[in-house]
Formats: C-alpha cells, structure tokens, sequence
C-alpha cells in the first residue's frame, strides 16, 4: 500500500475513535511539552551564559604573551614552536603583524601598571589599565553611571565602583558600616583626579641624550646611545566620566584595572612599564615592549585558528575558550539531566500508545480479517498500525512543543517580573531554538513509532480466519 | 471423483488435502484428504451440513489458510508452498470473496470499501474511482456511492461486497453463504449476479451454500462434502439452463 493511502486509513481509523485517540495523543503532548519545557530552560541558561561571556569581551580575545616572559599556560607548548630564548618581545612590529592574521578585528597591546592617583590632595595607589574604544560595547559599560570615553586620546578615566567607594570613604578596604549612596557616586562624575607616572625616554640614537640616564648596565657590545634610557617623573591632569559597578577584567585575576584610561592615551603618555625595564635590560631595545597583546577574533568559532597562528609565530596564548570548555561539558550534562526529566513523561505517554493500539487491534479485529481477505499483507496491516503511532506522535509532537513553547513563554514572563520587581535587569532564560523544535517533534514520532511495534506485530500476525469469525 | 474434461484448463485442483485443527489434546479433522478440480469458468457449489468442511476448503482455495497436508493448485499455483505475502498476492488478484455477513468496512462508504482492495494493489486514485464506479454501476448501487454500510438494505450490502469482490478482476470468486442472511428474493437477486458474472466475465465461481435448491439453480456442478471428506460430485448443466431460461 502507498504512503497517501495509509496515511489516509490511518487518520480515517484515529477519527473513528476520537476520544480515546485524543486523549492518547493528549498525552504525548504533555510528555513533549515537559521535554520540551526542560531543553529550553537549558538551553536558555547556556545561551544566557553565552551571551555575558561574549559580551564581556573575553570570548573573542585570545591573550598573547612572548615565551620569553612566561613558560606556558598550557604544558604541550614547551615541546612545540620556539622555545623561550628564541620567542620574539611583544612590540609594535609584533602587534602589526597579529593584527595582519586573518579573521583578526584587531591586536591591542595590555598596559597596566601600579601607579598613584591623586584625588582631592589624597595619594591611592591603585592598578590603571588601558581600555581600547572596542570595548565600549563590553557588558561591564552597559549600565554604568556616566558614559564611555569621548574619544581615544580624551583626558577622562572610568573608575571601578570599588575604587570610587574608596576615593569617596578614603577607606582602602570596603566597609560594610559606611554606605556610598548613588548620589556620592554621581559626585564624582565631571570631577578631576591626577595620575602620576614614570615616562619611558629613550635617547637619540645620533644625538646621546643630554639628560641623566638612568642607570643601565654598560655594555661593551652596545652603543653606548642604546645602553641607556630615561625614567622621568609625569604626572597628567584627568576628569572621571564614568563609574561601573562590573568587572571588566575578570580574566585578569589580582592584576585586574580599577581605573581605565582609553588605551591610546596610555600609549602616547609613554609610561614605563615593569615588563620594559627587563626586556632593555636583556636586548637594549628602543621600541616600546608589552607583558601581553589581546587579539580580538571576528568570531568565537575562529579562536581556535587563530591560536594556532599565534603559537606558530612563537608566542604562548590563552583564551577564555579554553577556560570554557568544563562550562560547555557542564550545561552538556545539564541537558542531559533535563532531557532525561521531561522524557519521563513521553515514556509514559508512549504507554498510552501502547494500549490505545492494543485496544484498537481488540476492537477492529474483524476489520483486519476483512482487509486481509480482501488482499491486505502481513506487511500492510503493521505499516498501518505503524503510521497511526506515529500520526498520533507527530500531532502530539507539535502540540506539545506549542504547549512547551507557551509554558515557557509564561515562566519567562513571570521570572523577569520577578527580576524587575528585586531591581535585576530582565532576562531570556528561555529558549526554543528551531533544532529543539525539529528534535521534540521527530522524537516523539520516534517514541510513537517504537510504541506502535508491538502492537503493529500483533496485528499483523492475525489469522484471517480467526479474525473473521470474530464477532 | 473426477469430473473435469481431458484438456480443460483447470482454476482449482486439490490432492489429498487435509487441514487437521489442534483443539487440547483432540485433533480436528476439518477437512480429510479432498482431492478435486474444478475447471476455469466452471461455477461450482459446495454442499454439505454445518461442520462439513465446505468453509475450511474455501479458506484453502482464498489462501486464508495453510493446508496440513496436501495439494491445492490455484490458477496453476501451490498454494501449500506459498509464503504468506505471496498468500496476500494471491487474495489480492486471483480470487474474490464473498461472505455471508457481507464483511464491509463500518466507517467506510459503498464507494470507499469497493475501492480497498485497489489500495492494497497500489491502483493509482483515479483509475481506482472509475473501476470502483464500474462496478457499482455492475451490481446497480451507482447511487449509493457515499452511504455507509448502516444505511443499506441486505441486499446493498451483499451487492457491496460481490461489487468489492470483483473490483480486482480476479479469476475466481468464492463465496460463502452469500444468501445466508438474505430472504430469498435477494438472495436469487444476488445468485443472479453472480451466475451472470459466471457467464459474463467467464470467472470460475465456487458458491458455499446450505440451500441446496438454489445450488441445483444455478451451479454447474454440486460437490457434497461430510466430516472433511467430499462424498459426492453430481454436474447440475439441465438445472442451471431451465433456472436461466
């Protein structure tokens, strides 16, 4: 028999019992529902997780640091590309070329350094770092007091809440007696505060500079021009325009920013860095050295090839990818467990199946003789059986995700009522993406179709003449 | 026992057929080495009291049923040594039943029980509905197409049937009882249909029957059978023409 036609007899006999038929597949549509119900929640917890790692910055950057600086985040390196003595400084000619690889957006260089900041005649040593314009969409901004940098070279500064509550309560440590109100905060905004730094002065290679020289080692094999560089005292005049209550650096662990600058200024001020005064005092190098580059990806999917570019010129790197990979494994697992949850109910519903066709073999005994008489194959009859689990599957299958979809619907909208309510940012923690829909549907025609086995061989097995004398 | 003609072609040849039913630990003879032929065109009748055989030999014939010993030869086939979907195959295009409780399907039109045993044959829909219309037109229920078999007479029904029966164009019809819940004047209504088809389409007709006055009527030959054995063969030709005439 063809497909039209038993799909035809198969609809035609489930409307010959509506009620009982029905209900089967009412049952299937609850067991859908609750899988379907329980993926999204996972899957709307991951993307969720997603989205505040994307959008923190981390999970497009790939953290590069030169051997000779550092081993290796990762063991396997050693054995592999330059060792420590060959590995090149991180330099501006190095930065270029990182910034040449392709699917690289751009390489910016990591600068941060322990200085003091003056504020109302009051010295904080705290740690700057520099912030390129890039990271203005970073979530860490997304709901600060104030705004973002007018610009790359603005004299302005963000400062970590932490460190305003400080300038604020001139208390290092935080103090849970005394409480920063918003208003206090909102009083720093537009106000001034004065970095004071070491400048980095490297002499004329043709004209020795003229300044005191700080105190480098002399060396026979060097001119005497490149032997020496400059530490002079500076000190810059800035405004706060904004204050943010996130971590913008949670990958930088102890050596995380707490006052940001616009990167491009910090380069221009020309600051001596910690990582500069050993790579001079190693190879007397005029050009300016960082600890660490940050390249950022195109996309999330292409760190992994641009890891390996990277390695390959001799360098170490580290993504946040790497750091994710137990998170995927755990939410991989949460699926599981919340897969395994809402297919309970399918597999109850499937028993449902089970009796409705049972029943339906009982009841239309007859019908199979009749059709087995007329010319109906052991084959004919099982596909018939067979297509009516699995009709019943797929409108149940489509109502449950329709119910599913619903049920989640309503519990985002009562949970992000919930969150405004606690004065939390609304969230998507709900998400019915189109391969759940698919895999809810075809699985429950699988489910129906597995049901429908036994019952299927049973009628397929009736004996005509039995079946005919049936009354 | 023999009563076919040298060089006819023979629809239905049984050797020493037997099918033994287990009931506990007794041991059913329904049917106890029948040996017979039946020629193709030929209508034949079955007679014999309840519990004779004469269902358990048709069953053989349709292929609704296994042999426990035995030959039968359908349209030059061994049944004994077919599988059950080459039986199916053969139910299918080679014969045509016929019941005594008319057997169509409850939820299903006129129309749509005649058209079924087409599906199962995988008939394309359109030429399925002109053959199914064909032979309601046959059998006179052209204005019944889209009834169900609640609302028709006995008749319709049995007329339903023998149209669903003949849907296939099988060579052989069989037809068990199909008077037997029928008064008589829709009964002869009904063997009138089917001795023209005899005559018509030449198709072989083995007719079950209790009555034996409407098998003198209207078969060619009656075949008695008692305790699955066949006990008497007897050709009726003069009967059937005087019936016609």
């Amino acid at each position: 028999m063809k497909a039209p036609d038993l799909i035809d007899l198969a609809v035609r006999n489930l409307r010959e019992s509506v009620l009982r038929n029905s209900l089967t597949t009412l049952g299937i549509t609850v067991g859908v529902a609750s899988l379907v119900a329980m993926l999204a929640l996972g899957v709307g917890l991951q993307q969720m997780a997603n989205r505040r790692l994307a959008k923190s910055g981390l999970f497009d950057t790939v953290v590069v640091t030169s051997r000779r600086d550092f081993r290796s985040y990762n063991r396997e390196e050693r054995t592999t590309g330059a060792g420590a003595a060959q590995s090149r400084p991180l330099d501006e000619q190095v930065r270029a070329q990182f910034e040449k690889l392709p699917n690289v957006l751009e390489a910016t260089p990591d600068i941060r350094f322990i200085t003091e900041l003056r504020y109302d005649g009051k010295p904080h040593l705290t740690m700057v770092s520099g912030v390129p314009q890039s990271a203005r969409n970073n979530d860490a901004f997304d709901n600060m007091q104030g705004r973002f940098f007018g610009g790359d070279m603005a004299d302005e500064v963000i400062l970590q809440k932490e460190f305003a509550d400080e300038l604020i309560t001139g208390r290092e440590q935080p103090d849970s007696k005394v409480q920063v109100t918003a208003e206090q905060l909102q009083g720093l905004l537009g106000k001034g505060i004065s970095l004071h730094y070491a400048e980095r002065s490297v002499p004329d290679r043709n004209a020795p500079s003229e300044s005191a020289p700080a105190t480098a080692p002399p060396n026979n094999s060097e001119p005497a021009a490149l032997s020496s560089f400059s530490v002079i005292r500076r000190s810059r005049q800035l405004r706060i325009v904004g204050i943010t209550d996130q971590d913008p650096e949670g990958i930088r662990g102890s050596a995380r920013g707490r006052v940001f600058l616009p990167l491009k200024l910090l380069q221009d001020l020309k600051v001596m860095l910690p990582s500069e005064i050993r790579e001079n005092t190693r190879s007397f190098s005029n050009q300016q050295t960082y600890l660490t580059i940050s390249v950022r990806v195109k996309n999330t999917s292409q760190i992994q090839g641009v890891q390996e570019a990277i390695k390959k010129m001799g360098f170490n790197t580290f993504s946040i990818v790497d750091a994710t990979r137990s998170l995927r494994r755990f939410f991989a697992v949460l699926d599981l467990f919340l897969g395994i949850f809402g297919s309970l109910a399918l597999a109850v519903a499937s028993l449902g199946i089970v009796n409705t066709l049972v029943m339906a073999i009982l009841e239309r005994r007859r019908e199979i003789g009749i059709m087995k008489a007329i010319g109906a194959s052991d084959g004919d009859v099982k596909k018939l059986f067979f297509v009516e689990a699995g009709v019943m599957g797929f409108f149940g299958g489509v109502a449950g995700v329709l119910l599913g979809w619903s049920i989640g619907k309503l519990i985002n909208w009562g949970t992000n009522i919930y969150l405004v309510r606690q004065e939390l940012p609304p969230e998507t923690i709900w998400a019915v993406p189109w391969w759940l829909v698919a895999g809810a549907v075809v699985f429950a025609v699988v489910i129906s179709l597995c049901s429908g086995l036994y019952p299927a061989a049973r009628a397929a097995r009736l004996d005509p003449v039995q079946a005919l004398r049936y009354e | 026992m023999n009563s076919s003609q040298p060089g006819d072609h023979l629809a239905i040849l049984t050797e020493d057929l037997r099918r033994h039913y287990k009931m506990g630990t007794a041991v059913i003879r329904a049917l106890d080495g029948v040996s017979l032929q039946i020629r193709a065109s030929e209508f034949v009748a079955l007679l014999g009291a309840s519990g004779s055989g004469k269902s358990s030999l048709l069953n053989l014939i349709a292929g609704l049923d296994h042999p426990t010993s035995g030959r039968i030869e359908v349209a030059g086939k061994n049944l004994a040594q077919m599988s059950r979907e080459e039986l199916a195959i053969h139910r299918r295009h080679t014969v045509g039943m016929v019941f005594q409780a008319f057997n169509l399907i409850p939820s299903m039109t006129v129309l749509e029980n005649i058209e079924l045993p087409m599906r199962f044959a995988e008939v394309p829909p359109a030429e399925r509905q002109a053959a199914a219309r064909e032979a309601m037109q046959r059998v006179g229920l052209a204005a019944r197409a889209g009834h169900r078999p609640s609302e028709l007479s006995g008749g319709e029904q049995q007329r339903t049937s023998l149209a669903r029966a003949l849907v296939n164009r099988p060579r052989i019809l069989l037809a068990d009882e199909p008077t037997g819940n029928l008064d008589s004047r829709t009964g002869t209504g009904i063997l009138n249909l089917i001795s023209d088809f005899n005559a018509s389409l030449g198709m072989t007709v083995v007719m079950v029957t209790h009555e034996r006055h409407l098998a003198e009527r209207y078969a060619q030959r009656l075949i008695f059978l008692e305790d699955g054995k066949l006990i008497e063969e007897k050709s009726n030709t003069p009967q059937l023409a005087e019936a016609r005439s």
